[in-house]
């Protein structure tokens, strides 16, 4: 396996997943050792939000969470009532939020997509054989989720 | 005072409306991206934008463009995860006021916003 991504660039994403929680839910997750993965081998849960990112660094930033976190994560934001499309958007917003402050270190060349939004098991997310990325398996509240960061 | 919500996430968009304690916002508009935003800022004529730049059909930072040719007194405060100091220079020269990096808390939107507020008042002498 070819090494592509560098310690000091997942602590930018396992910081950026810190604040994101702290920031927006006044609660702290827990992050255990990431590990590294092949494209073919990464799994995700019922909702995944995927940023592509361009620029001077090629890959993509995914958070996958189950249904029962997204909803928990929705009423914690403020909402009255989880309902479908905030599930969906919610997962999306923390993907972008993270690849966005990611910018503070890696700078403007770090180009993030949009938003794209999967529901359920895809048989492979959308990238090459060759990417490899890393798992960084978190826990906000009693409930698992995890981010996985694939770049070049 | 009117207020135009651009922002292409749900969540996002409903938290800053919620989120707004200020007595001078008395009417909010939203949008889901630049090219709506220019439709409804044409419609509805606000004072104050908050511009997400990360958006489908119609980018913040072509939209900031549009809206302050449209209105060169519009007070925009861009709110985008984009973090680095050359985006937030970059949407202030393209004419926004301000910049408010995502995830905000409350008090910090509200914060941003009275100085939004309080600039467009001195615009209006």
């Amino acid at each position: 396996m070819i090494k592509e991504i560098s310690e000091k660039d997942i602590e930018v994403f396992i910081n950026g997943i810190k604040y994101y929680f702290r920031t927006s839910t006044n609660e702290d997750i827990v992050v255990e050792t990431p590990y590294l993965t092949s494209a073919k081998q990464i799994t995700v849960d019922d909702y995944t939000g995927i940023i592509g990112i361009s620029g001077e660094r090629k890959g993509f930033v995914l958070v996958t969470a189950s249904e029962e976190m997204l909803r928990h994560l929705v009423l914690s934001l403020g909402e009255e009532t989880a309902t479908q499309d905030l599930i969906h958007d919610v997962v999306g917003e923390v993907a972008n939020t993270i690849s966005g402050n990611a910018r503070r270190s890696f700078g403007p060349g770090f180009m993030i997509s949009v938003p794209m939004v999967l529901q359920g098991q895809p048989e492979r997310i959308g990238a090459s054989k060759e990417t490899n990325g890393y798992v960084i398996p978190s826990r906000w509240n009693t409930f698992p989720f995890q981010l996985v960061v694939a770049l070049k | 005072m009117k207020m135009l919500i651009v922002d292409d996430s749900l969540i996002v968009r409903r938290k800053i409306e919620r989120e707004i304690n200020l007595p001078e916002v008395e009417e909010i508009f939203t949008a889901h991206n630049g090219q709506e935003a220019v439709e409804v800022f044409k419609t509805y004529e606000p004072e104050l934008v908050t511009m997400d730049l990360t958006m489908p059909n119609m980018d913040g930072t072509e939209c900031v463009k549009k809206l302050v040719s449209i209105n060169p007194n519009t007070v925009i405060l861009v709110i985008s995860a984009l973090a680095d100091q050359a985006t937030a220079i970059k949407a202030v020269k393209q004419g926004a006021y301000g910049f408010l990096c995502k995830p905000f808390t409350e008090s910090e939107l509200n914060e941003a916003l009275a100085k939004c507020i309080a600039f467009c008042n001195e615009l209006k002498g």
